[in-house]
């Protein structure tokens, strides 16, 4: 397994480690916000905003190397958890903002923590081979 | 809608604060279910029918969770609390038997082992979404 992440995973390097940081960061700050009896503030919509950024730019690094002639472990899974990721930050935000409340952060915090999952997912299903 | 009994004003509904938060992890856990159960189905039914047919209802039954209690209302409430019960008694059933049959389940579901490879999140999930339902009673009254 180790063998096939040294070929040089897409989703692997930079974007996804600070996809990760990010979205821990994110999830203590709304965690700390709930706690605390605040509302979603700027800040974790920002943060979600940049997060959103930096999944469409790890999907747009993993699609290039596609079109480079790359393949995922498991094609399927892959694209499934790659689309489910560029969709997590808008989903926060849409009903963060539905919920003015110290439950709107939570939801924030809620979906901060998922998406590390996602990435680290992704990254599985791409080294995986013929798993 | 139609119903005279939520013309009353209700204090607390099922898609509000607390609600709010249980019914965005539904929702992640619906986006979940249905992508592996559609993955698995499409990609390898024969390996393990029950299992994939399972994963499929527990998709179903977090999609109507979700919605029972984002749309509140008796009908809403009725439906999430079904899926909550059915979801409860799925968790532990399949728990139970995937810890004492590994062949019946030979490939992972959201439920296996309690749902662990989640977390645990679908064991805890339908206990909140019933106490929650619990909290709010008095809004359909």
């Amino acid at each position: 397994m180790t063998g096939a992440a040294a070929a040089g995973s897409p989703v692997d390097g930079f974007l996804a480690t600070a996809s990760i940081v990010l979205s821990l960061v994110l999830a203590l700050w709304s965690l700390v916000s709930a706690v605390r009896n605040r509302p979603p503030d700027r800040w974790q919509l920002v943060g979600l905003g940049v997060l959103e950024l930096a999944l469409l730019a790890l999907a747009v690094v993993a699609l290039v190397a596609l079109a480079g002639g790359e393949r995922p472990g498991e094609p399927g899974a892959f694209f499934g958890y790659l689309v489910t990721l560029v969709c997590l930050p808008p989903l926060a935000a849409v009903l963060a903002r539905m919920e003015p409340t110290r439950w709107g952060s939570g939801i924030v915090c809620a979906v901060c923590l998922v998406t590390p999952v996602v990435v680290v997912r992704l990254q599985q299903t791409w080294e995986v081979l013929g798993g | 809608m139609v119903d005279t009994a939520e013309t009353a004003a209700p204090r607390r509904t099922t898609n509000r604060g607390p609600g709010r938060l249980l019914i965005a992890v539904y929702i992640l856990f619906a986006i979940a279910a249905t992508s592996r159960a559609a993955l698995q189905i499409a990609t390898k039914f024969d390996e393990a029918p029950v299992a994939y047919s399972l994963s499929a209802v527990a998709a179903l039954i977090y999609i109507v969770a979700a919605a029972g209690l984002a749309r509140a209302g008796h009908a809403g409430r009725r439906l999430a609390l079904a899926c909550c019960s059915v979801e409860l008694v799925g968790v532990l059933a399949v728990g139970v038997l995937s810890l004492a049959d590994k062949a019946l389940f030979p490939d992972e579901t959201v439920w296996s082992q309690f749902g662990s490879g989640y977390g645990y999140v679908p064991l805890v999930l339908p206990v909140l979404g019933l106490a929650w339902l619990w909290r709010t009673r008095d809004a359909s009254r």
